[in-house]
Protein backbone atom coordinates (compact mmCIF):
# COMPACT_ATOMS: atom_id res chain seq x y z
CA UNK A 1 0.00 0.00 0.00
CA UNK A 2 1.99 3.49 -0.82
CA UNK A 3 1.80 6.40 1.21
CA UNK A 4 -0.21 8.36 -1.08
CA UNK A 5 -2.99 6.10 -0.64
CA UNK A 6 -2.88 6.38 2.90
CA UNK A 7 -3.21 9.28 3.33
CA UNK A 8 -5.84 9.51 1.23
CA UNK A 9 -7.26 6.82 3.21
CA UNK A 10 -6.66 8.99 6.21
CA UNK A 11 -8.57 12.08 4.72
CA UNK A 12 -11.48 10.13 4.36
CA UNK A 13 -11.69 9.34 7.78
CA UNK A 14 -11.06 12.65 9.17
CA UNK A 15 -13.56 14.09 6.65
CA UNK A 16 -16.53 11.30 7.57
CA UNK A 17 -15.37 12.49 11.37
CA UNK A 18 -15.56 15.63 11.30
CA UNK A 19 -19.11 15.72 8.96
CA UNK A 20 -20.58 12.94 10.47
CA UNK A 21 -23.67 14.45 11.54
CA UNK A 22 -24.31 15.64 8.06
CA UNK A 23 -23.13 12.25 5.96
CA UNK A 24 -23.99 9.53 8.30
CA UNK A 25 -27.52 8.41 7.91
CA UNK A 26 -29.37 7.18 11.09
CA UNK A 27 -30.94 3.88 11.32
CA UNK A 28 -34.57 5.77 11.48
CA UNK A 29 -33.76 7.70 8.37
CA UNK A 30 -32.23 4.83 6.17
CA UNK A 31 -35.67 2.66 7.30
CA UNK A 32 -38.06 5.57 6.56
CA UNK A 33 -36.40 6.17 3.29
CA UNK A 34 -37.17 2.85 2.13
CA UNK A 35 -40.21 2.01 4.58
CA UNK A 36 -41.94 5.46 3.13
CA UNK A 37 -42.12 4.75 -0.80
CA UNK A 38 -43.47 0.74 -0.37
CA UNK A 39 -45.74 2.10 1.98
CA UNK A 40 -47.64 4.10 -0.31
CA UNK A 41 -47.05 2.00 -3.30
CA UNK A 42 -48.89 -0.70 -0.85
CA UNK A 43 -51.65 1.72 -0.23
CA UNK A 44 -51.94 2.52 -3.65
CA UNK A 45 -52.22 -1.39 -4.46
CA UNK A 46 -54.89 -1.61 -1.86
CA UNK A 47 -57.01 1.28 -3.09
CA UNK A 48 -56.90 -0.30 -6.51
CA UNK A 49 -57.88 -3.44 -5.48
CA UNK A 50 -60.68 -1.93 -2.77
CA UNK A 51 -62.17 0.52 -5.61
CA UNK A 52 -62.38 -2.50 -7.95
CA UNK A 53 -60.98 -0.69 -10.74
CA UNK A 54 -59.30 -3.03 -13.24
CA UNK A 55 -56.56 -2.74 -15.69
CA UNK A 56 -59.13 -3.84 -18.51
CA UNK A 57 -61.21 -1.15 -17.90
CA UNK A 58 -58.79 0.99 -18.79
CA UNK A 59 -57.67 0.17 -22.70
CA UNK A 60 -61.48 0.38 -23.86
CA UNK A 61 -61.78 3.85 -22.00
CA UNK A 62 -58.64 5.13 -23.13
CA UNK A 63 -60.24 4.18 -26.96
CA UNK A 64 -63.41 5.71 -26.14
CA UNK A 65 -61.73 8.80 -25.08
CA UNK A 66 -59.61 9.00 -28.19
CA UNK A 67 -62.92 9.27 -29.74
CA UNK A 68 -64.41 11.64 -28.00
CA UNK A 69 -61.51 13.56 -28.55
CA UNK A 70 -61.45 13.37 -32.22
CA UNK A 71 -64.83 14.35 -31.98
CA UNK A 72 -64.23 17.46 -30.67
CA UNK A 73 -62.18 18.91 -33.44
CA UNK A 74 -63.21 21.39 -34.78
CA UNK A 75 -65.09 22.82 -31.77
CA UNK A 76 -68.69 24.27 -32.97
CA UNK A 77 -71.32 26.14 -31.70
CA UNK A 78 -74.01 23.65 -33.33
CA UNK A 79 -76.13 27.15 -34.13
CA UNK A 80 -76.23 27.48 -30.55
CA UNK A 81 -74.01 30.54 -29.94
CA UNK A 82 -76.30 33.17 -28.64
CA UNK A 83 -77.48 30.31 -26.28
CA UNK A 84 -73.94 29.92 -24.97
CA UNK A 85 -72.82 33.09 -24.67
CA UNK A 86 -76.78 33.66 -22.88
CA UNK A 87 -75.39 31.21 -20.12
CA UNK A 88 -72.17 32.24 -20.30
CA UNK A 89 -73.06 35.88 -18.95
CA UNK A 90 -75.45 33.90 -16.53
CA UNK A 91 -72.34 32.01 -15.10
CA UNK A 92 -70.59 35.40 -14.84
CA UNK A 93 -74.00 37.00 -12.96
CA UNK A 94 -73.87 34.04 -10.34
CA UNK A 95 -70.15 34.36 -9.63
CA UNK A 96 -70.60 38.34 -9.47
CA UNK A 97 -73.55 38.62 -7.59
CA UNK A 98 -72.91 35.00 -5.16
CA UNK A 99 -68.90 36.77 -4.13
CA UNK A 100 -70.91 40.41 -3.42
CA UNK A 101 -73.68 38.70 -0.92
CA UNK A 102 -71.16 36.27 0.06
CA UNK A 103 -68.87 39.79 1.34
CA UNK A 104 -71.88 42.01 2.39
CA UNK A 105 -72.97 39.05 5.11
CA UNK A 106 -69.84 38.41 6.11
CA UNK A 107 -68.64 41.60 7.45
CA UNK A 108 -70.47 41.42 10.54
CA UNK A 109 -69.71 37.80 11.01
CA UNK A 110 -66.16 38.50 10.61
CA UNK A 111 -66.70 41.37 13.39
CA UNK A 112 -68.32 38.81 15.40
CA UNK A 113 -65.60 36.21 15.00
CA UNK A 114 -62.69 38.13 15.88
CA UNK A 115 -61.14 38.41 19.43
CA UNK A 116 -60.95 41.93 18.91
CA UNK A 117 -63.95 43.42 18.02
CA UNK A 118 -65.92 40.87 20.47
CA UNK A 119 -64.95 40.84 24.08
CA UNK A 120 -67.79 37.63 24.24
CA UNK A 121 -66.12 34.71 23.98
CA UNK A 122 -69.64 32.30 23.35
CA UNK A 123 -70.64 34.74 20.66
CA UNK A 124 -67.22 34.43 19.38
CA UNK A 125 -66.94 30.77 19.40
CA UNK A 126 -70.54 30.14 18.08
CA UNK A 127 -70.11 32.52 15.44
CA UNK A 128 -66.80 30.70 14.41
CA UNK A 129 -68.28 27.15 14.83
CA UNK A 130 -71.13 28.59 12.28
CA UNK A 131 -69.07 29.55 9.69
CA UNK A 132 -66.92 26.42 9.89
CA UNK A 133 -69.94 24.37 9.43
CA UNK A 134 -71.03 26.60 6.37
CA UNK A 135 -67.40 26.38 4.90
CA UNK A 136 -66.87 23.03 5.43
CA UNK A 137 -70.43 21.43 3.28
CA UNK A 138 -69.24 22.18 -0.38
CA UNK A 139 -70.75 24.68 -3.03
CA UNK A 140 -72.14 21.89 -5.15
CA UNK A 141 -74.06 20.46 -1.88
CA UNK A 142 -75.77 23.86 -1.52
CA UNK A 143 -76.08 24.02 -4.94
CA UNK A 144 -78.37 21.19 -4.71
CA UNK A 145 -80.03 22.30 -1.44
CA UNK A 146 -81.07 25.62 -2.61
CA UNK A 147 -82.23 24.18 -6.13
CA UNK A 148 -84.81 21.53 -3.85
CA UNK A 149 -85.63 25.40 -2.07
CA UNK A 150 -86.20 27.97 -4.77
CA UNK A 151 -86.17 25.72 -8.03
CA UNK A 152 -84.10 25.08 -10.68
CA UNK A 153 -82.45 28.19 -12.62
CA UNK A 154 -79.60 30.74 -11.92
CA UNK A 155 -81.01 31.87 -8.58
CA UNK A 156 -80.54 28.61 -6.95
CA UNK A 157 -76.66 29.27 -8.19
CA UNK A 158 -75.93 32.25 -6.32
CA UNK A 159 -77.64 31.20 -3.06
CA UNK A 160 -75.40 28.95 -3.19
CA UNK A 161 -71.93 30.71 -3.98
CA UNK A 162 -73.12 33.06 -1.52
CA UNK A 163 -73.92 31.18 1.09
CA UNK A 164 -70.87 28.79 0.77
CA UNK A 165 -68.52 32.12 0.35
CA UNK A 166 -70.09 33.66 3.10
CA UNK A 167 -68.15 31.11 5.59
CA UNK A 168 -64.74 31.49 3.74
CA UNK A 169 -65.48 35.21 3.98
CA UNK A 170 -66.29 35.22 7.69
CA UNK A 171 -63.15 33.50 8.43
CA UNK A 172 -60.35 35.82 6.25
CA UNK A 173 -62.05 38.45 7.10
CA UNK A 174 -62.27 37.79 11.25
CA UNK A 175 -58.55 37.15 10.33
CA UNK A 176 -57.69 40.22 8.39
CA UNK A 177 -59.68 42.28 11.38
CA UNK A 178 -57.53 40.28 14.23
CA UNK A 179 -54.16 41.33 12.30
CA UNK A 180 -55.07 44.90 12.80
CA UNK A 181 -52.83 46.91 15.55
CA UNK A 182 -55.14 48.24 18.33
CA UNK A 183 -53.58 51.66 18.89
CA UNK A 184 -55.46 53.57 15.93
CA UNK A 185 -58.59 52.53 17.30
CA UNK A 186 -57.45 53.00 20.98
CA UNK A 187 -56.70 56.58 19.68
CA UNK A 188 -60.60 57.15 17.81
CA UNK A 189 -62.32 55.89 21.20
CA UNK A 190 -59.70 58.13 23.14
CA UNK A 191 -60.89 61.32 21.53
CA UNK A 192 -64.44 60.21 22.90
CA UNK A 193 -65.65 58.32 19.73
CA UNK A 194 -68.03 54.92 20.80
CA UNK A 195 -66.25 51.65 19.51
CA UNK A 196 -68.98 52.11 16.61
CA UNK A 197 -66.55 55.03 15.57
CA UNK A 198 -63.99 53.23 16.59
CA UNK A 199 -64.63 50.46 13.65
CA UNK A 200 -65.61 53.23 11.29
CA UNK A 201 -63.03 55.00 11.05
CA UNK A 202 -60.20 53.12 11.98
CA UNK A 203 -60.24 49.56 11.62
CA UNK A 204 -62.56 49.87 8.15
CA UNK A 205 -60.01 51.79 6.87
CA UNK A 206 -57.09 49.07 7.96
CA UNK A 207 -58.51 45.85 6.57
CA UNK A 208 -60.83 47.46 3.64
CA UNK A 209 -58.07 47.06 0.99
CA UNK A 210 -57.06 43.57 2.54
CA UNK A 211 -61.05 42.27 2.46
CA UNK A 212 -61.01 44.12 -1.25
CA UNK A 213 -58.04 41.94 -3.00
CA UNK A 214 -59.97 38.53 -1.39
CA UNK A 215 -63.30 39.50 -3.18
CA UNK A 216 -61.19 39.89 -5.92
CA UNK A 217 -59.57 36.56 -6.14
CA UNK A 218 -62.80 35.55 -4.92
CA UNK A 219 -64.47 36.40 -7.69
CA UNK A 220 -61.97 34.61 -10.16
CA UNK A 221 -62.25 31.47 -8.48
CA UNK A 222 -66.17 31.83 -8.14
CA UNK A 223 -66.02 31.81 -11.96
CA UNK A 224 -64.75 28.84 -12.36
CA UNK A 225 -66.78 27.03 -9.58
CA UNK A 226 -70.28 28.73 -11.27
CA UNK A 227 -69.32 26.56 -14.28
CA UNK A 228 -70.05 23.48 -12.51
CA UNK A 229 -72.92 24.33 -10.35
CA UNK A 230 -75.00 24.06 -13.50
CA UNK A 231 -74.23 20.63 -13.73
CA UNK A 232 -76.61 19.88 -10.69
CA UNK A 233 -79.60 22.57 -12.31
CA UNK A 234 -77.90 25.53 -11.03
CA UNK A 235 -78.00 27.85 -13.99
CA UNK A 236 -74.64 29.19 -15.95
CA UNK A 237 -73.14 27.41 -18.55
CA UNK A 238 -72.46 24.22 -16.79
CA UNK A 239 -75.86 23.59 -17.49
CA UNK A 240 -74.95 23.94 -21.37
CA UNK A 241 -72.05 21.76 -21.05
CA UNK A 242 -73.74 18.92 -18.97
CA UNK A 243 -76.35 18.51 -21.61
CA UNK A 244 -73.35 18.52 -24.31
CA UNK A 245 -71.39 15.72 -23.02
CA UNK A 246 -74.40 13.73 -21.95
CA UNK A 247 -75.82 13.88 -25.51
CA UNK A 248 -72.50 13.23 -27.21
CA UNK A 249 -72.17 16.64 -29.14
CA UNK A 250 -68.33 16.50 -28.21
CA UNK A 251 -67.50 19.36 -30.62
CA UNK A 252 -70.17 22.03 -28.69
CA UNK A 253 -68.31 20.35 -25.33
CA UNK A 254 -65.03 21.69 -26.83
CA UNK A 255 -66.42 25.15 -27.95
CA UNK A 256 -67.75 25.64 -24.19
CA UNK A 257 -64.79 24.96 -22.17
CA UNK A 258 -62.57 26.86 -24.86
CA UNK A 259 -65.77 29.70 -23.79
CA UNK A 260 -65.09 28.79 -20.21
CA UNK A 261 -61.20 29.25 -20.25
CA UNK A 262 -61.38 32.86 -22.42
CA UNK A 263 -64.13 33.60 -19.81
CA UNK A 264 -61.79 32.72 -16.50
CA UNK A 265 -58.68 34.12 -18.41
CA UNK A 266 -60.37 37.25 -19.04
CA UNK A 267 -61.65 37.51 -15.61
CA UNK A 268 -57.82 36.88 -13.98
CA UNK A 269 -56.59 39.51 -16.08
CA UNK A 270 -58.90 42.00 -14.91
CA UNK A 271 -59.33 41.26 -11.35
CA UNK A 272 -55.43 41.02 -11.59
CA UNK A 273 -54.83 44.60 -12.80
CA UNK A 274 -57.85 45.66 -9.76
CA UNK A 275 -56.14 43.79 -7.25
CA UNK A 276 -52.32 45.30 -8.38
CA UNK A 277 -54.33 49.13 -8.24
CA UNK A 278 -55.56 48.45 -4.55
CA UNK A 279 -52.70 47.09 -3.41
CA UNK A 280 -50.74 49.58 -4.95
CA UNK A 281 -52.83 52.31 -3.15
CA UNK A 282 -52.47 51.08 0.36
CA UNK A 283 -49.06 50.91 0.02
CA UNK A 284 -49.14 54.34 -1.59
CA UNK A 285 -51.12 55.26 2.03
CA UNK A 286 -48.27 53.67 4.26
CA UNK B 1 -53.53 75.83 30.61
CA UNK B 2 -55.88 77.10 27.65
CA UNK B 3 -53.36 80.15 27.64
CA UNK B 4 -50.05 77.76 26.63
CA UNK B 5 -51.17 76.42 23.76
CA UNK B 6 -50.88 78.76 21.04
CA UNK B 7 -53.96 78.66 18.92
CA UNK B 8 -53.88 78.65 14.65
CA UNK B 9 -53.98 82.16 12.89
CA UNK B 10 -57.59 81.98 11.13
CA UNK B 11 -56.27 82.19 7.74
CA UNK B 12 -53.81 79.21 8.03
CA UNK B 13 -56.61 77.40 9.59
CA UNK B 14 -59.18 78.38 6.89
CA UNK B 15 -56.37 77.04 4.27
CA UNK B 16 -55.92 73.39 5.93
CA UNK B 17 -59.66 73.07 6.54
CA UNK B 18 -60.01 74.02 2.49
CA UNK B 19 -57.48 71.17 1.88
CA UNK B 20 -59.06 68.30 4.37
CA UNK B 21 -62.45 69.10 2.66
CA UNK B 22 -60.72 68.66 -0.78
CA UNK B 23 -59.72 65.49 0.16
CA UNK B 24 -62.33 64.28 1.52
CA UNK B 25 -64.36 65.22 -1.13
CA UNK B 26 -62.03 63.42 -3.53
CA UNK B 27 -62.25 60.16 -1.87
CA UNK B 28 -65.95 60.89 -1.35
CA UNK B 29 -66.15 61.09 -5.29
CA UNK B 30 -64.20 58.14 -5.73
CA UNK B 31 -66.33 55.81 -3.07
CA UNK B 32 -69.35 57.17 -5.08
CA UNK B 33 -67.91 56.17 -8.48
CA UNK B 34 -66.89 52.62 -6.96
CA UNK B 35 -70.20 52.19 -5.71
CA UNK B 36 -72.32 53.53 -9.02
CA UNK B 37 -70.47 50.86 -11.06
CA UNK B 38 -70.86 48.26 -8.91
CA UNK B 39 -74.63 49.18 -8.69
CA UNK B 40 -74.99 48.94 -12.23
CA UNK B 41 -73.26 45.45 -12.51
CA UNK B 42 -75.33 44.00 -9.70
CA UNK B 43 -78.21 45.30 -11.71
CA UNK B 44 -77.34 43.68 -15.10
CA UNK B 45 -76.21 40.88 -12.82
CA UNK B 46 -79.93 40.34 -11.40
CA UNK B 47 -81.14 40.75 -14.01
CA UNK B 48 -79.14 37.71 -16.13
CA UNK B 49 -79.22 35.89 -12.98
CA UNK B 50 -82.93 35.69 -12.67
CA UNK B 51 -82.50 37.02 -9.19
CA UNK B 52 -86.36 36.84 -7.65
CA UNK B 53 -86.35 37.95 -4.32
CA UNK B 54 -89.86 37.85 -3.82
CA UNK B 55 -89.45 34.23 -5.01
CA UNK B 56 -86.46 33.64 -2.23
CA UNK B 57 -89.22 35.05 0.44
CA UNK B 58 -91.81 32.93 -0.59
CA UNK B 59 -89.61 30.36 -0.26
CA UNK B 60 -87.38 31.38 2.85
CA UNK B 61 -89.46 29.35 5.12
CA UNK B 62 -89.11 26.50 2.62
CA UNK B 63 -85.53 26.45 4.05
CA UNK B 64 -86.00 26.76 7.22
CA UNK B 65 -88.54 24.27 7.14
CA UNK B 66 -85.92 21.69 5.04
CA UNK B 67 -83.09 22.38 7.50
CA UNK B 68 -85.61 21.45 10.12
CA UNK B 69 -86.35 18.10 8.71
CA UNK B 70 -82.51 17.44 7.73
CA UNK B 71 -82.03 17.26 11.50
CA UNK B 72 -82.89 14.01 13.22
CA UNK B 73 -85.48 13.62 16.07
CA UNK B 74 -83.11 13.32 19.26
CA UNK B 75 -85.35 12.62 22.07
CA UNK B 76 -83.39 12.06 25.56
CA UNK B 77 -84.77 9.63 26.60
CA UNK B 78 -84.27 7.11 23.27
CA UNK B 79 -81.42 8.67 22.82
CA UNK B 80 -79.49 5.62 21.64
CA UNK B 81 -82.55 4.35 19.70
CA UNK B 82 -83.05 7.28 17.27
CA UNK B 83 -79.16 7.44 17.07
CA UNK B 84 -79.22 4.17 15.38
CA UNK B 85 -82.35 4.94 13.37
CA UNK B 86 -80.50 7.98 12.11
CA UNK B 87 -77.46 6.08 11.17
CA UNK B 88 -79.51 3.37 9.79
CA UNK B 89 -76.84 2.78 7.68
CA UNK B 90 -73.60 3.86 9.14
CA UNK B 91 -71.68 0.62 8.21
CA UNK B 92 -72.64 1.16 4.35
CA UNK B 93 -71.30 4.85 4.65
CA UNK B 94 -68.48 4.55 6.19
CA UNK B 95 -66.97 2.15 3.52
CA UNK B 96 -68.31 4.78 1.19
CA UNK B 97 -66.23 7.44 2.79
CA UNK B 98 -63.29 5.09 3.21
CA UNK B 99 -63.71 4.70 -0.80
CA UNK B 100 -64.25 8.12 -1.04
CA UNK B 101 -60.80 8.45 1.06
CA UNK B 102 -59.00 5.75 -1.44
CA UNK B 103 -60.06 7.48 -4.34
CA UNK B 104 -58.42 11.21 -3.12
CA UNK B 105 -55.61 9.00 -2.38
CA UNK B 106 -54.97 7.60 -5.71
CA UNK B 107 -55.80 10.57 -7.97
CA UNK B 108 -53.47 12.64 -5.08
CA UNK B 109 -50.54 10.67 -5.81
CA UNK B 110 -51.16 10.15 -9.30
CA UNK B 111 -51.24 13.88 -9.89
CA UNK B 112 -48.05 14.88 -7.60
CA UNK B 113 -46.02 12.16 -9.24
CA UNK B 114 -46.99 13.43 -13.07
CA UNK B 115 -46.47 17.15 -11.67
CA UNK B 116 -43.44 16.43 -9.60
CA UNK B 117 -41.61 14.89 -13.06
CA UNK B 118 -43.17 17.72 -15.27
CA UNK B 119 -42.34 20.65 -12.90
CA UNK B 120 -38.91 20.60 -13.39
CA UNK B 121 -38.87 20.62 -17.45
CA UNK B 122 -41.69 23.96 -16.78
CA UNK B 123 -39.42 25.72 -14.28
CA UNK B 124 -37.65 29.12 -15.98
CA UNK B 125 -34.00 28.17 -13.86
CA UNK B 126 -33.80 24.35 -15.24
CA UNK B 127 -36.06 24.12 -17.89
CA UNK B 128 -33.81 22.17 -21.18
CA UNK B 129 -36.26 24.16 -23.42
CA UNK B 130 -37.57 26.93 -23.98
CA UNK B 131 -40.94 25.13 -26.18
CA UNK B 132 -40.72 22.14 -23.90
CA UNK B 133 -41.24 25.00 -20.91
CA UNK B 134 -44.31 26.89 -22.39
CA UNK B 135 -45.95 23.77 -23.62
CA UNK B 136 -45.74 22.16 -20.19
CA UNK B 137 -46.99 25.45 -18.54
CA UNK B 138 -49.92 25.86 -21.37
CA UNK B 139 -51.19 22.17 -19.86
CA UNK B 140 -50.83 22.93 -16.21
CA UNK B 141 -53.16 25.71 -16.89
CA UNK B 142 -55.51 23.78 -19.13
CA UNK B 143 -55.62 21.16 -16.34
CA UNK B 144 -56.19 23.10 -13.62
CA UNK B 145 -58.80 26.22 -15.14
CA UNK B 146 -61.40 22.78 -16.40
CA UNK B 147 -63.23 21.83 -13.45
CA UNK B 148 -62.57 18.52 -12.24
CA UNK B 149 -66.76 17.52 -12.31
CA UNK B 150 -66.43 17.87 -16.63
CA UNK B 151 -63.43 15.75 -16.52
CA UNK B 152 -65.18 13.79 -14.84
CA UNK B 153 -68.66 13.55 -16.78
CA UNK B 154 -66.56 12.98 -19.82
CA UNK B 155 -64.59 10.41 -17.68
CA UNK B 156 -67.82 8.55 -16.84
CA UNK B 157 -69.10 8.04 -20.38
CA UNK B 158 -65.71 7.03 -21.51
CA UNK B 159 -64.51 4.96 -18.42
CA UNK B 160 -68.09 3.87 -17.61
CA UNK B 161 -69.72 4.35 -13.91
CA UNK B 162 -67.22 4.00 -10.98
CA UNK B 163 -64.38 5.30 -9.20
CA UNK B 164 -61.88 5.16 -12.29
CA UNK B 165 -63.34 8.17 -13.85
CA UNK B 166 -63.51 10.05 -10.31
CA UNK B 167 -59.66 8.90 -9.59
CA UNK B 168 -58.59 10.56 -12.99
CA UNK B 169 -60.44 13.35 -13.11
CA UNK B 170 -59.03 14.69 -9.93
CA UNK B 171 -55.65 12.91 -11.02
CA UNK B 172 -55.79 15.97 -13.64
CA UNK B 173 -56.87 18.36 -11.81
CA UNK B 174 -54.15 17.67 -9.47
CA UNK B 175 -52.10 17.42 -11.93
CA UNK B 176 -52.56 20.97 -12.97
CA UNK B 177 -52.95 22.88 -9.72
CA UNK B 178 -49.52 20.78 -8.19
CA UNK B 179 -47.67 21.41 -11.48
CA UNK B 180 -47.73 25.57 -11.14
CA UNK B 181 -47.19 25.45 -7.53
CA UNK B 182 -44.43 22.96 -7.90
CA UNK B 183 -42.97 25.00 -10.92
CA UNK B 184 -43.00 28.18 -8.39
CA UNK B 185 -41.38 26.23 -5.71
CA UNK B 186 -38.46 24.91 -7.71
CA UNK B 187 -37.92 28.19 -9.51
CA UNK B 188 -36.99 29.97 -5.94
CA UNK B 189 -34.42 27.07 -5.14
CA UNK B 190 -30.65 28.26 -4.49
CA UNK B 191 -28.58 27.52 -7.63
CA UNK B 192 -25.39 26.74 -6.32
CA UNK B 193 -25.80 23.28 -6.01
CA UNK B 194 -27.63 23.15 -9.28
CA UNK B 195 -24.35 24.95 -10.72
CA UNK B 196 -21.99 22.61 -8.75
CA UNK B 197 -23.65 18.85 -10.50
CA UNK B 198 -23.14 20.94 -13.90
CA UNK B 199 -20.14 22.24 -13.85
CA UNK B 200 -19.05 18.38 -12.64
CA UNK B 201 -20.87 17.64 -15.54
CA UNK B 202 -23.79 16.72 -14.96
CA UNK B 203 -26.97 15.90 -17.23
CA UNK B 204 -30.38 17.50 -17.03
CA UNK B 205 -31.36 14.33 -14.55
CA UNK B 206 -28.40 14.37 -12.91
CA UNK B 207 -29.18 17.79 -12.35
CA UNK B 208 -32.84 17.68 -10.82
CA UNK B 209 -32.17 14.60 -8.77
CA UNK B 210 -28.87 15.87 -6.98
CA UNK B 211 -28.97 19.79 -7.43
CA UNK B 212 -32.55 20.31 -6.62
CA UNK B 213 -34.77 17.46 -5.82
CA UNK B 214 -33.37 17.56 -2.21
CA UNK B 215 -33.92 20.93 -1.74
CA UNK B 216 -37.48 20.95 -2.49
CA UNK B 217 -38.68 17.82 -1.49
CA UNK B 218 -40.05 18.78 1.68
CA UNK B 219 -42.32 21.72 0.36
CA UNK B 220 -43.11 19.44 -2.54
CA UNK B 221 -44.33 16.62 -0.21
CA UNK B 222 -46.19 19.85 1.69
CA UNK B 223 -47.63 20.89 -1.60
CA UNK B 224 -48.73 17.77 -2.20
CA UNK B 225 -50.05 17.08 1.56
CA UNK B 226 -52.20 19.95 1.43
CA UNK B 227 -53.77 18.96 -2.58
CA UNK B 228 -55.07 15.86 -0.39
CA UNK B 229 -57.25 17.69 2.14
CA UNK B 230 -58.75 19.33 -1.04
CA UNK B 231 -59.22 16.70 -2.62
CA UNK B 232 -61.03 14.43 -0.21
CA UNK B 233 -63.70 17.20 -0.77
CA UNK B 234 -63.51 16.56 -4.10
CA UNK B 235 -63.92 13.01 -3.93
CA UNK B 236 -66.84 13.13 -1.63
CA UNK B 237 -68.32 15.16 -4.65
CA UNK B 238 -67.68 13.55 -7.56
CA UNK B 239 -69.76 11.06 -7.24
CA UNK B 240 -72.55 13.51 -7.86
CA UNK B 241 -72.31 12.43 -11.09
CA UNK B 242 -71.66 8.89 -10.76
CA UNK B 243 -67.93 8.71 -10.35
CA UNK B 244 -67.31 6.85 -7.49
CA UNK B 245 -67.40 7.67 -3.72
CA UNK B 246 -70.35 8.49 -0.99
CA UNK B 247 -71.22 12.24 -3.14
CA UNK B 248 -73.77 9.14 -5.16
CA UNK B 249 -75.39 8.44 -2.13
CA UNK B 250 -75.31 12.11 -0.64
CA UNK B 251 -76.52 13.03 -4.11
CA UNK B 252 -79.59 10.52 -3.99
CA UNK B 253 -80.44 11.27 -0.62
CA UNK B 254 -80.77 14.93 -1.18
CA UNK B 255 -82.92 14.61 -4.88
CA UNK B 256 -85.35 11.58 -3.32
CA UNK B 257 -85.36 13.77 -0.41
CA UNK B 258 -84.37 11.59 2.02
CA UNK B 259 -83.99 14.70 4.74
CA UNK B 260 -82.33 12.31 7.83
CA UNK B 261 -79.62 10.42 5.48
CA UNK B 262 -78.49 14.25 3.86
CA UNK B 263 -77.42 15.35 7.55
CA UNK B 264 -76.44 11.82 8.75
CA UNK B 265 -73.85 11.82 5.69
CA UNK B 266 -72.60 15.56 5.65
CA UNK B 267 -72.07 14.94 9.80
CA UNK B 268 -69.72 12.01 8.36
CA UNK B 269 -68.08 13.90 5.72
CA UNK B 270 -67.38 17.04 7.83
CA UNK B 271 -65.63 14.81 10.28
CA UNK B 272 -64.04 12.81 8.41
CA UNK B 273 -62.64 15.89 6.56
CA UNK B 274 -61.67 17.54 9.33
CA UNK B 275 -59.37 15.01 10.66
CA UNK B 276 -57.80 14.79 7.66
CA UNK B 277 -56.97 18.22 7.75
CA UNK B 278 -55.85 17.85 11.75
CA UNK B 279 -53.74 15.34 10.95
CA UNK B 280 -52.14 16.53 7.44
CA UNK B 281 -51.98 20.11 9.20
CA UNK B 282 -49.70 18.38 12.03
CA UNK B 283 -47.57 16.19 8.99
CA UNK B 284 -46.92 19.99 7.44
CA UNK B 285 -46.14 21.51 9.72
CA UNK B 286 -43.12 19.27 10.36
CA UNK B 287 -42.07 19.00 7.14
CA UNK B 288 -42.17 22.86 6.64
CA UNK B 289 -42.13 24.67 9.85
CA UNK B 290 -42.45 28.18 8.11
CA UNK B 291 -44.72 27.71 5.75
CA UNK B 292 -48.43 28.63 6.24
CA UNK B 293 -51.41 26.59 5.37
CA UNK B 294 -51.82 28.64 1.54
Amino acid sequence: MSARHAIFRDDAATVLARHRLLLAETRRQRAARIVAPIAMVGVALFAIWRLGISVGQIGPGLVELGKFIALMVPPSTGGHLALFLKAMGETLAIAFLGTLVAAILAMPLGLLAAKNTTPSLLLRFLTRRLLDVIRGIDTLIWALVFVAVVGLGPFAGILAIAVSDTGSFGKLFSEAIEATPARERETVIACGGNSWMGIRFSLLPQVLPIIAGQILYFFESNTRSATIIGIVGAGGIGLQLSEQIRTYDFDRVAFIVLLILAAVALIDWISGKLRFAIIGRRQNLA
Amino acid sequence: MTAGIPTLPQHRFDQLRAGYERAVARRRAQSFAVLSVLVILTLAASRYGEVDVGNLLRHLSGLTSYLGRILPKLRADHLTGDIADWYWNFLGWLKLLFDTVLIAYLATLAGTIGAGLLAFVAAANLAPSNAARWCVKRLFEFCRTVPDLVFALIFVGAFGLGPLAGVLAIAIHTFGALGKQFTEVIENIDMNPVEAVRSAGGRFVDVVRFGALPQVLPNLASYALLRFEINVRASSIVGFVGAGGIGQDLFVAIRKFYYTDVSAILLMIIVAVSVIDLVTERIRHRLAPVQRAG
